[in-house]
């Protein structure tokens, strides 16, 4: 089968999926239930989407607790995103060099 | 104004950008090894503009896989951005016409659903147009350079460069969390459900493990922390 047709019918899916809730929904939700559920929704995904996933990010999962650590830290600080981010990986790789050396 | 907003964008984008550069080289080495040619694993990127989809709707391809199982996939792993496409719905300008929403679907994915969420207030079409483009050519970028030289990056490099967008996940979430006990309710639940479904229910993709997850907290936490009726824009703070 042709790659074109594959790559054609995975775009289209992902977009709809996108797409429709995105388009469709013009309404405020009223409910306050409906909405407390949304306002949580961000940070529930964000959190399942980190953890434990950040822990086997790095290849090493000493690398990845220190970077994960660093982020932590820096984070309840109130940094910048990139500033937290790329702290992050450079712990990660400070202490892959680290390892690397013992 | 819509330059600045647009300039805005960008300028929240670069975070983004400068991660999906290291996570997509990762995607254009692994498009390639599975018989992608650049050009093919570039327009996978530009028009899927997702992770984990993406990684499997290669595999599929590779295995020469059936169109179906190809749509069941991409459905199940890509189902938790309707998810985000609603919440988000809710914080669209007035400015946001339908055409503006049909462009802006395109670019919903995790990380600028995180950024746009993090806004204080409403978000404005060119922010997102902003952000979305520098993302997008983060990714196609990244996948290029990956696909065209697999070995450019030290293994090292670019594997603490796969922390940066947890990073950013973990300051997104972590101050609010601090100020707000339903936040902070919210972030542990999903987490603990996270490792429950990873370490013990590893039959689980990981699309359909945030959409539990973030389903359970969410509803745990509407019912115990509900948000104030009055019409609040008290949104979520950056």
């Amino acid at each position: 089968m042709s790659i074109v047709i594959y790559i054609a019918v995975m775009a289209g899916v992902t977009y709809i999926i996108r797409m429709v809730p995105f388009t469709m929904f013009r309404e405020k939700i009223k409910s306050r239930f409906l909405k407390s559920f949304l306002y949580y929704i961000p940070y529930a995904v964000l959190s399942a989407m980190t953890i434990p996933a950040i822990f086997f990010a790095t290849g090493s999962v000493i690398s990845a607790a220190v970077g994960a650590a660093a982020a932590m830290i820096l984070a309840y600080f109130g940094l910048p995103l990139i500033v937290v981010a790329l702290s992050a990986s450079a712990a990660a790789y400070i202490t892959g060099l680290i390892i690397s050396l013992m | 104004m819509k330059f600045q907003h647009f300039l805005k964008g960008l300028v929240h984008g670069i975070p983004i950008f400068l991660g999906y550069l290291s996570v997509s080289f990762g995607f254009g080495i692994t498009a390639v090894k599975s018989g992608l040619t650049v050009m093919e694993a570039a327009a996978v990127s530009l028009f899927n503009l997702t992770s984990a989809g993406q990684a499997a709707g290669v595999g599929i391809i590779a295995a020469g896989g059936s169109l179906v199982e190809m749509i069941l996939a991409q459905f199940t792993i890509n189902l938790r951005y309707s998810l985000m496409s609603l919440s988000l719905s809710q914080k669209l300008d007035k400015s946001f016409t339908t055409p503006r929403r049909l462009i802006v679907s395109y670019g919903i994915t995790d990380e600028i659903f995180a950024l746009a969420s993090a806004q204080p207030g409403k978000i404005t079409p060119w922010y997102m147009y902003g952000m979305i483009l520098i993302s997008t050519v983060g990714w196609v970028l990244g996948t290029i350079l990956g696909a065209a030289a697999g070995s450019l990056l030290p293994a090292d490099v670019s594997d603490a460069l796969g922390l940066m967008l947890y990073g950013m996940f973990l300051a997104i979430i972590i101050p609010p969390a601090r100020k707000e006990k339903g936040v902070l309710v919210a972030v542990l639940i999903a987490a603990a459900v996270s490792c429950i479904i990873y370490f013990l229910l590893p039959f689980i993709s990981s699309g359909f493990s945030v959409i539990i997850c973030a389903v359970i907290a969410a509803v745990v936490c509407a019912l115990v922390f509900p948000q104030a009726d009055e019409d609040d824009e008290t949104e979520v703070q950056p």
